[in-house]
């Protein structure tokens, strides 16, 4: 195997592993913050979720971001012809 | 594997090719259209159990928009409302064995932000008027007009890569689970697909709202220069 495709199967990899860390850490806090905030205010818990779910949905895009890079690495890379 | 970036062309209708995703777009524009005539052909100021179905969607919906804008949810539930319901349908139509749901295609999704987009200038334009819109390039300020004009472009992009990326990797996740696994392993990652589909559609709704709402305020004349009870814009300013 040529070392173009050995190396974009491990960049492909190694962009979903550490592209996954820095948005799972953020949904964490995001979520963490969320809970915290219905505990204090239960009857603000349908704007907060909302709120929640599209923030989230920002978050994830970063997470989605590299998946998208790695799937073009691995399914239609320029490079490999 | 075959490639997820590939469209699976089924036959040419002349020069043009119709895939998989095309014929099952049509046929959840089909179910959508007759199901929704149907079901709202004899409406009753009595409702039966299928007008109270039909309300309860038609309110949330309603609830939801108005929630997330803070306006009348009459200009946007048509539009909001189809996204919602088509996207939910097109991703759940993985349950039925043998169906890709056209949302894990690129170019369906494309195709749904470049919708959004279209709106957010239809409903600026038609809220704010045209140079109403094209002030909302400069909130707050004019050092804003480049980076605004580039959100409005990024942001899309990322709806839909967002939606397919979601899509897709639970479509590309359940088959490689079956081809190593077997036949009933992947029920609960189908379960949590279910999941997945209905909060993607949810999100692409909210903010296609919430990027609609954010024109037609930056687009509404400001506070001080506009009387309490103002007339439309297009007859202030003649």
């Amino acid at each position: 195997m040529d070392y173009l495709s050995l190396i974009s199967i491990f960049s492909a990899a190694f962009a979903v592993a550490f592209g996954a860390i820095g948005p799972a850490l953020a949904e964490g806090r995001a979520v963490a913050a969320a809970m915290d905030a219905i505990a204090r205010q239960p009857e603000a818990a349908n704007t907060i979720s909302r709120t929640l779910f599209v923030g989230l949905a920002m978050i994830e895009t970063t997470a989605i971001y590299c998946l998208v890079i790695s799937l073009l690495l691995l399914f239609a890379n320029p490079l490999l012809g | 594997m075959n490639s997820p970036l590939q469209a699976n062309v089924l036959f040419q209708l002349g020069p043009v090719p119709i895939t998989e995703a095309v014929i099952t777009t049509w046929a959840i524009m089909v179910i959508l259209i007759l199901g929704s005539f149907l079901l709202a052909r004899h409406l009753d100021t009595l409702p039966g159990k299928r007008q109270a179905i039909l309300e309860l969607i038609v309110a949330t919906l309603d609830i939801q928009i108005r929630e997330t804008s803070g306006a009348a949810p009459a200009p946007y539930r048509g539009f909001i409302g189809t996204l919602f319901l088509f996207i939910l349908i097109a991703n759940w139509s993985s349950l039925i064995p043998g169906i890709t749901p056209p949302t894990a295609q690129l170019e369906t999704d494309a195709a749904l932000a470049i919708l959004v987009f279209l709106s957010i200038i239809w409903f600026g334009i038609s809220k704010g008027g045209v140079r109403g819109y094209f002030k909302s390039f400069a909130a707050p300020n004019l050092i804003m007009i480049p980076l605004n004009i580039l959100e409005s472009v990024t942001r899309i992009f990322s709806m839909f890569v967002r939606l397919f990326g979601n899509v897709m990797s639970g479509v590309f996740v359940i088959g490689i689970v079956a081809s190593l696994a077997g036949l009933l392993v992947p029920i609960p990652l189908m379960a949590l697909d279910l999941l997945t589909g209905l909060v993607q559609a949810y999100i692409f709704a909210v903010l296609a709202m919430v990027f609609i709402t954010a024109t037609v305020e930056e687009s509404q004349p400001t506070v001080k220069d506009s009387p309490p009870a103002s007339p439309p814009l297009e007859e202030r300013e003649s």
